[in-house]
C-alpha cells in the first residue's frame, strides 16, 4: 500500500498523505464538538447567572449534559487522535500504520458521538456527563459512548502500530522525540481509560436494556471515575506534550534534560490513574487508608511530575531565549517572548493557568479531609475549567494556529484577532475558574438549576457574595464564549476562505531523520534563574493556599 | 534538535541534570511528602475526619429505623414553612437517621450545641448530596448504604441541608434543615 509524503515548505515537517487527511478530519470533528459544546455552555452559563436565569430546569440539565459530554469527551479526544497521528507519523517521518483501520476508528467515534448527542437531545437522557446510577439514560446514550470509546481505542493502537513501523523501517535514529514520548504516555493512559469505561458502561448499557437488575452505586463511582478522571489525564499528557512542542516550534527550545522530562511522563503512567480515587473522598464504603494512599498517589508522584513539567517547559524556553542573547536580568527572556504569536501566548497562558489555578486547587480538592469543603460544589467545575479549558483546550487552540498553515495549507484569516484571542479566551476563563471556586468555597452547588431554590419550602439564603460570584461567572463566561466562538469562526473561515498556500514537494519515499555526529561534548550550560523564581512564587502560593484551607476546615463542626 | 526531534545525544540518559532543575525536583518532592503527612496527621490530631463506618442496608430497613427515631423523639410538627415535617429532638449521644429522597431531607432535627450525635445517612432512590450550609460540609449519600458520621455542632443556629448531587428535575427544591440550640 503506497502512500506519498509531503514536505511542508513552511515548517519542514514531513506528512504522510494518508495520515494528514486523518489528522484534518479528526481535528475538524473535534472543532464541531467544541462548537456544539460551546453553544450548550452559553445555555448553562446564562442559566447559572442568577440575574438572567435563562433556561427552564429540564433544558438546563439537558444543556449541561450535552456540554459535559461534548467538551470533555468528543472535542478533546477527536483532537487528541489528530495529535497522536501527528506525533507518530509526522514527527517520526514514517507512514501511518493501517490507515484504513484508522478510518474505521474515526467513523466509529463519529457515529458514537452523534448517537449519544441524539439520545441527549431527545430529552430523556439528562443524566449529566457522569450518568450516575440508578438514574437511567436511554440505551443509545451508553451505546454511543461505547462506540466512541472503541473508535478511540483503535486510534491508540494505530498510533502504537505506527511507532513499530517507524522503528522497523528505520525512519529515525536514536530515541523517539520527547513530544512523541508524551503522546505515547497519553496513548497508554487512554488504553487504560477506555478499558475502565468498557468495564462500567457495558454493564450499565445492559442494565438500561433490562438485562441486569441493579448496579452498585459505589462500584459505579469507582470504576466510572477510573474512566472519567483518567480521560482527563490523557489530556494532561497530551497538552504537556504540546507545551514542549510549541516551545520547540516557536523557540527551537530543547528540553533541559531529556532524562527528567521523560521520567516525569513515566510518573504519569504509573501514578495518575490512582488520582481517580479523589472523586470518592466524601463517599461512604471506601476506607480512609484507601483514600489516603490513592489520593496521595503514592506521595503525590503525579503532582511531582506536573511540577517538574511546569518548571522544565519554561526553563527550556528560558535557555533558548538566553542563547539568543536575551540575557538581561531575570526576565528579559520572558519579556521579549513573542507575545503576539497566538501559538506561544496560548501555550504560556495554558501553562500558568493550569499550574496556578488548576494544579493548586486540584491538590487541595484531592486531600482527603479538605475534600469535605468542596465536594460537589461549584468549586469542582471551577477547578476543571482551569485544568481542562485553560490547560488542554487553550493549548489545543494554540497548536491549531500553527497547524492551519502547516497541515491545512491555508493562511490564518484575521491575524489581528488571532493575536488577541488567547488573551480574550484565556484570561476570561481564568476569571471564570476563580469566581466559580470562590462561589464553591461559599458552598454553592454544582449542577444546580436555581440557587434561590424556587418552590422549595425551606429555601436557604446564600450570602450576597455567592450571588456576586455567580454573576461574575456569568459575565466572564460569556466573554470566554465570545473568545472561544471567535476562535471557531476564525479557524473555520480560514479553512474555507483563507489563502491557499503552497503544498510543497511530494515524494514517494520518506526522508529518514538522522542524528548529528555524536561528539560527546555538550553545548555551554545556560542557567534558568528566572524560571526558578517563577517556580518559587508558585510554591509559596501553593503552600499558603493549602494551609488556609486546613484552617477553614478546623473551624467546622467536629466530625469523626 | 528540540523536543520534536529525537534527542541529539544518543545516550541522553547519561546527561547530567541541571542544578536548579534538580533543586526544584527536591523541593517539590519534600512538599509532596509534607502534604501526604498532613492527611495522616489530621487523622490523629484533627477534629474533622469523615467516618468510615458504613453498612449495607435496604430502603425499607433504613426508612423503618428513621421512623422509629421520629416516633420516639418528635417534639412538634413543623410549620408550613417546615413542610409540616416532624421536628425531632433526640437526646445527646443518640443515633439519628436522615433520609435523602426525591426531593426532601427528612425529618428535621433539633440538636444541642457541643453534643455529639451519630448521624446515619442513606438515600431512598437516586444518589443525593448532603451539603450542610453555611458550614459547607459535603458528603455523598448513596442508596442501599448506611453511612454513620459522628457530628458535633459547634455553633448555635439554623442550618440548611442543600442537595448537591443532581437528582432530577426537582433537585433545586431539595433543601432540609437542622436546628442547633
Amino acid at each position: 500500500m503506497a502512500t506519498t509524503y509531503r514536505i511542508c515548505p513552511r515548517s519542514g515537517l514531513q506528512f504522510d498523505t494518508a495520515a494528514e487527511k486523518l489528522m484534518r478530519w479528526n481535528a475538524v470533528a473535534g472543532v464541531l464538538a467544541l462548537l456544539l459544546g460551546g453553544i450548550m455552555a452559553l445555555g448553562v452559563i446564562l442559566t447559572r447567572w442568577p440575574a438572567v436565569h435563562l433556561l427552564p430546569a429540564d433544558q438546563f440539565y439537558l444543556a449541561l449534559t450535552s456540554h459535559g459530554v461534548n467538551m470533555l469527551l468528543f472535542w478533546i479526544i477527536f483532537f487528541e487522535m489528530a495529535v497522536l497521528y501527528f506525533a507518530s507519523s509526522t514527527l517520526l517521518h514514517c507512514r501511518l500504520a493501517t490507515p484504513k483501520i484508522a478510518w474505521a476508528g474515526f467513523w466509529l467515534m463519529a457515529i458514537g458521538a452523534i448517537m449519544t448527542n441524539v439520545a441527549i437531545f431527545q430529552g430523556e437522557s439528562s443524566v449529566m456527563f457522569t450518568s450516575y446510577v440508578p438514574m437511567q439514560a436511554k440505551p443509545h446514550f451508553y451505546l454511543g459512548l461505547i462506540l466512541f470509546a472503541v473508535g478511540a481505542l483503535i486510534g491508540c493502537f494505530v498510533f502504537l502500530g505506527t511507532l513499530v513501523v517507524a522503528k522497523a523501517e528505520k525512519t529515525y535514529e536514536g530515541s523517539i522525540p520527547l513530544v512523541t514520548f508524551g503522546a505515547l504516555t497519553a496513548a497508554i493512559i487512554a488504553i487504560f481509560t477506555i478499558a475502565s469505561g468498557a468495564v462500567i458502561l457495558i454493564p450499565t448499557l445492559l442494565w438500561s436494556l433490562g438485562y441486569i437488575r441493579e448496579i452498585d452505586t459505589i462500584m459505579y463511582r469507582i470504576v466510572w471515575w477510573a474512566m472519567g478522571h483518567s480521560s482527563q489525564q490523557i489530556n494532561v499528557s497530551a497538552h504537556v506534550a504540546i507545551w514542549y512542542a510549541v516551545a520547540a516550534i516557536v523557540f527551537g527550545a530543547k528540553p533541559m534534560s531529556e532524562k527528567v522530562s521523560r521520567s516525569a511522563f513515566l510518573l504519569y503512567i504509573l501514578f495518575l490513574q490512582l488520582a481517580s480515587a479523589h472523586h470518592l473522598l466524601s463517599d461512604p464504603g471506601v476506607g480512609s487508608e484507601w483514600k489516603v494512599v490513592n489520593t496521595s498517589y503514592f506521595m503525590y508522584f503525579a503532582v511531582l511530575a506536573s511540577m517538574i513539567h511546569g518548571m522544565t517547559v519554561p526553563g527550556a524556553i528560558e535557555q533558548a531565549q538566553r542563547a539568543k542573547g536575551y540575557n538581561k536580568g531575570l526576565f528579559e527572556w520572558l519579556r521579549k517572548a513573542p507575545w503576539g504569536n497566538p501559538a506561544f501566548s496560548s501555550m504560556f497562558l495554558s501553562l500558568v493557568g493550569f499550574g496556578f489555578l488548576g494544579g493548586i486547587s486540584g491538590v487541595m480538592m484531592g486531600t482527603e479531609q479538605l475534600n469535605l469543603l468542596i465536594h460537589n460544589t461549584i468549586y469542582v467545575p471551577g477547578h476543571f475549567h482551569a485544568t481542562v479549558v485553560i490547560g488542554t483546550t487553550l493549548a489545543f487552540m494554540g497548536l491549531t494556529y500553527f497547524l492551519v498553515p502547516v497541515l491545512f495549507r491555508r493562511e490564518v484569516l484575521f491575524p489581528g484577532f488571532a493575536k488577541l484571542q488567547p488573551y480574550l479566551f484565556g484570561l476570561s476563563m481564568y476569571v471564570v475558574a476563580l469566581v466559580m471556586m470562590g462561589a464553591g468555597t461559599l458552598g454553592v452547588s454544582r449542577r444546580h438549576w436555581d440557587m434561590a431554590f424556587a418552590g422549595s419550602g425551606m429555601a436557604y439564603e446564600w450570602p450576597g457574595a455567592a450571588y456576586l460570584m455567580m454573576g461574575l461567572t456569568g459575565i466572564a463566561g460569556v466573554v470566554a464564549i465570545i473568545g472561544g466562538g471567535g476562535w471557531i469562526l476564525q479557524i473555520v473561515f480560514s479553512l474555507l476562505f483563507g489563502k491557499k498556500l503552497d503544498e510543497g514537494e511530494t515524494r514517494s519515499t520518506p526522508i529518514p531523520l538522522t542524528l548529528p555526529p555524536q561528539t560527546g561534548a555538550h553545548a555551554a550550560h545556560i542557567g534558568t534563574p528566572g524560571t526558578m523564581v517563577l517556580a518559587l512564587v508558585f510554591l509559596v502560593s501553593f503552600i499558603l493556599y493549602y494551609f488556609v484551607n486546613w484552617k477553614y476546615l478546623s473551624s467546622l463542626w467536629g466530625m469523626a | 534538535m528540540s523536543a520534536i526531534s529525537p534527542p541529539a545525544e544518543r545516550i541522553w540518559w547519561k546527561q547530567p541534570i541541571d542544578k536548579l532543575e534538580f533543586t526544584w525536583i527536591a523541593i517539590a518532592f519534600v512538599w509532596s511528602l509534607v502534604m501526604f503527612v498532613m492527611m495522616v496527621y489530621w487523622h490523629i490530631a484533627g477534629g474533622q475526619n469523615l467516618s468510615n463506618e458504613t453498612y449495607k442496608t435496604t430502603k425499607e430497613m433504613f426508612a423503618a429505623k428513621t421512623q422509629a427515631v421520629v416516633d420516639k423523639y418528635t417534639v412538634r410538627t413543623g410549620t408550613d414553612a417546615e413542610k409540616q415535617f416532624p421536628v425531632v429532638k433526640p437526646p445527646a449521644g443518640s443515633d439519628i437517621y436522615l433520609i435523602g429522597r426525591l426531593w426532601d431531607w427528612w425529618p428535621i432535627y433539633e440538636l444541642e450545641v457541643g453534643k455529639t450525635y451519630k448521624l446515619h445517612l442513606s438515600a431512598m432512590d437516586y444518589m443525593h448530596g448532603f451539603s450542610l450550609q453555611p458550614q459547607n460540609i459535603n458528603i455523598q449519600v448513596h442508596p442501599n448504604y448506611e453511612h454513620v458520621v459522628k457530628i458535633t455542632p459547634n455553633q448555635k443556629g439554623t442550618y440548611s441541608i442543600v442537595c448537591n448531587e443532581y437528582c432530577g428535575i426537582g433537585h433545586h427544591t431539595m433543601v432540609g434543615r437542622i436546628y442547633v440550640k
